[in-house]
């Protein structure tokens, strides 16, 4: 038991690590960066790692972990876009469809479905093809996308609590649904939303570089670690090293994002409650 | 002076009957124990009287909490009642508290809601003086706790506490003690007894647990598929049964070996 505990600390620990590296990137590349990430220096192109340069330059002469440091808050940014927006309005929904009559959370249910069926960067690609290409447009479609997990969460969450002796008093007590959904229903299921709000944010880092890298996610010459990832494809053979480092961030992000998470959820699991 | 009046309630469903025209009187400072085995009716019987039947349950008759006729009356009428002059203690003292708020909050509720305390402040410190008097172990710090921070006879403490929060003239228990064991059983029993004794409150004791009712109950009614086929003096019921399936359950229980 001590062990599975000090795992569990651990993926915290590890998780919490490795989103605070990241947003401490995001918060120093706005005071101070080695290197202008946009200066383009002709002369400097397609260097190797140096002490003047960490992690080398691009093809334009940039500096990449300038680049690699402000790419960070495109990183955060589309996280908390994606995310913010997916967990305000699938939550409330949820809850309403836990709580509400069987033909209304039936109807908020099934149009949860439409939505389920369309794949997230098919949506984001329309909706840049609509609305024209960039960082938000692509978030807010990959935010609507996201809209169900959160909503489905939520309404399993409620229908559990739902079925609960206090809620059976307060409504008895003709405590008003807003009041018991406050009171009762959004604190105890607010563990299930916080868990999955930080696993859709490893998605939605994950959409971002791949949108960007198709073009349709955050615009040049904003840096963000998926455009560092599509201007590197043609000199792959050349310099995978400018691959790589873009790469290895997005995957360590993702990475503390879900172990983050998964700490998260041992923390608000009730049921583990007795244990520590 | 008689606190609860019960005449001829039926319940049904559909074109089924479940409770068929059950009678009977609950006077103030009166325990009554309400025996049978499960699906016989009882908690029907005191969801009526609380007006929480479930959807699709239908039920006649009448049923009289001093004055008011319950049967009927409005969603408003109810909610004023339930919680002040009626309460209700559950079987599962794990679910019947909300995990995420401290239970200290969870007995200033009723009060906060029927304005019997005029402001939080005086509500919590009133959850306070009630823990207290239900014996929880430190009351004040209690109050502060969160219901997994408890033990499953602490919870129940708390449920009572709550349900007493604004002096109820009827308290209505749907096995409070199934859920404990032997030892903690008999403390909580002996605190019901002291509270509805020292509040002249009306009990009504649901249990299918015949050593219970002896403890508690001075009167008890037998229930059996929806009727109620004997009542009377505990003593005398439990002591020479005339029905036949009073007997049983004595039998039965006997079987046990409590």
């Amino acid at each position: 038991m001590a062990l599975a505990q000090r795992s569990r600390n651990a993926s915290l620990l590890a998780g919490g690590t490795l989103v605070g590296l990241v947003v401490l990137a995001a918060l120093v590349s706005f005071g101070w960066t080695p290197h202008d990430p946009l200066r383009v220096e002709a002369t400097d192109r397609l260097l190797g790692p140096t002490g003047r340069y960490v992690f080398g330059t691009d093809r334009f002469g940039r500096d990449v972990a300038s680049q690699l440091l402000v790419g960070a808050r495109s990183t955060l940014y589309v996280g908390v876009v994606a995310v913010g927006l997916a967990a305000l309005v699938g939550t409330p929904l949820g809850i309403l469809a836990g709580m509400s009559r069987r033909w209304l959370g039936e109807f908020v249910m099934r149009a949860n479905d439409l939505v389920l069926a369309f794949p997230a960067l098919l949506l984001a690609i329309m909706f840049g093809a609509v609305f024209g290409a960039g960082t938000l447009t692509a978030m807010i479609a990959i935010g609507i996308a996201t809209v169900p997990s959160f909503a489905r969460i939520a309404r399993s969450g409620t229908l559990q609590v739902m079925s609960t002796e206090y809620v059976l008093a307060a409504r008895a007590a003709g405590r008003s649904p807003a009041f018991i959904a406050r009171r009762h229903v959004l604190p105890n299921i607010a563990g299930l939303v916080i868990v999955q709000c930080s696993v859709s944010f490893a998605i939605a880092v994950l959409a971002e570089a791949a949108l960007s890298f198709l073009g349709f996610g955050t615009r040049p010459p904003t840096p963000s670690w998926g455009r560092m990832l599509q201007e590197s494809q043609e000199l792959l053979a050349v310099e995978p090293r400018l691959a790589l480092i873009p790469g290895i961030a997005i995957a360590l992000a993702v990475l503390g994002f879900n172990l983050l998470g998964d700490g998260l959820r041992d923390r608000f699991d009730p049921r583990l409650e007795a244990y520590r | 002076m008689t606190v609860l009046r019960v005449d001829e309630l039926s319940v049904s469903a559909g074109g089924q009957s479940l409770v068929r025209d059950v009678s009977f009187q609950i006077g103030a400072g009166e325990r009554v124990g309400l025996i049978g085995e499960s699906g016989s009716g009882k908690t029907l019987t005191a969801s009526s009287v609380l007006g929480l039947l479930p959807d699709g349950l239908h039920a006649t008759g009448s049923v009289r909490l001093g004055e008011q006729e319950l049967l009927g009356a409005s969603e408003r009428t109810l909610s004023r009642l339930r919680g002040m002059e009626i309460s209700m203690v559950f079987q599962e003292p794990m679910t019947a508290l909300n995990p995420s708020m401290r239970v200290g909050s969870q007995v200033a509720e009723p009060m906060l809601l029927h304005g019997t305390r005029p402001d939080r402040r005086a509500a919590r410190s009133a959850a306070v003086e009630l823990f207290d008097s239900v014996r929880l172990p430190d009351p004040e710090g209690t109050a502060r706790a969160y219901p997994h921070q408890l033990s499953g006879g602490q919870r129940q403490r708390v449920l009572l506490a709550i349900a007493l929060a604004n002096d109820p003239a009827l308290l209505i228990c749907d096995e409070p003690t199934t859920a404990l064991d032997v030892t903690v059983q008999a403390q909580i029993l002996a605190l019901i007894l002291a509270a509805t004794r020292e509040r002249d409150t009306a009990l009504l004791f649901i249990t299918h647990d015949l050593a219970v009712v002896a403890s508690v109950c001075e009167r008890v009614l037998v229930m059996l598929d929806g009727e109620i086929i004997e009542s009377g003096g505990t003593r005398e019921v439990l002591s020479s049964p005339r029905h036949e399936y009073t007997g049983k359950l004595l039998a039965a229980s006997d079987l046990e070996a409590r």
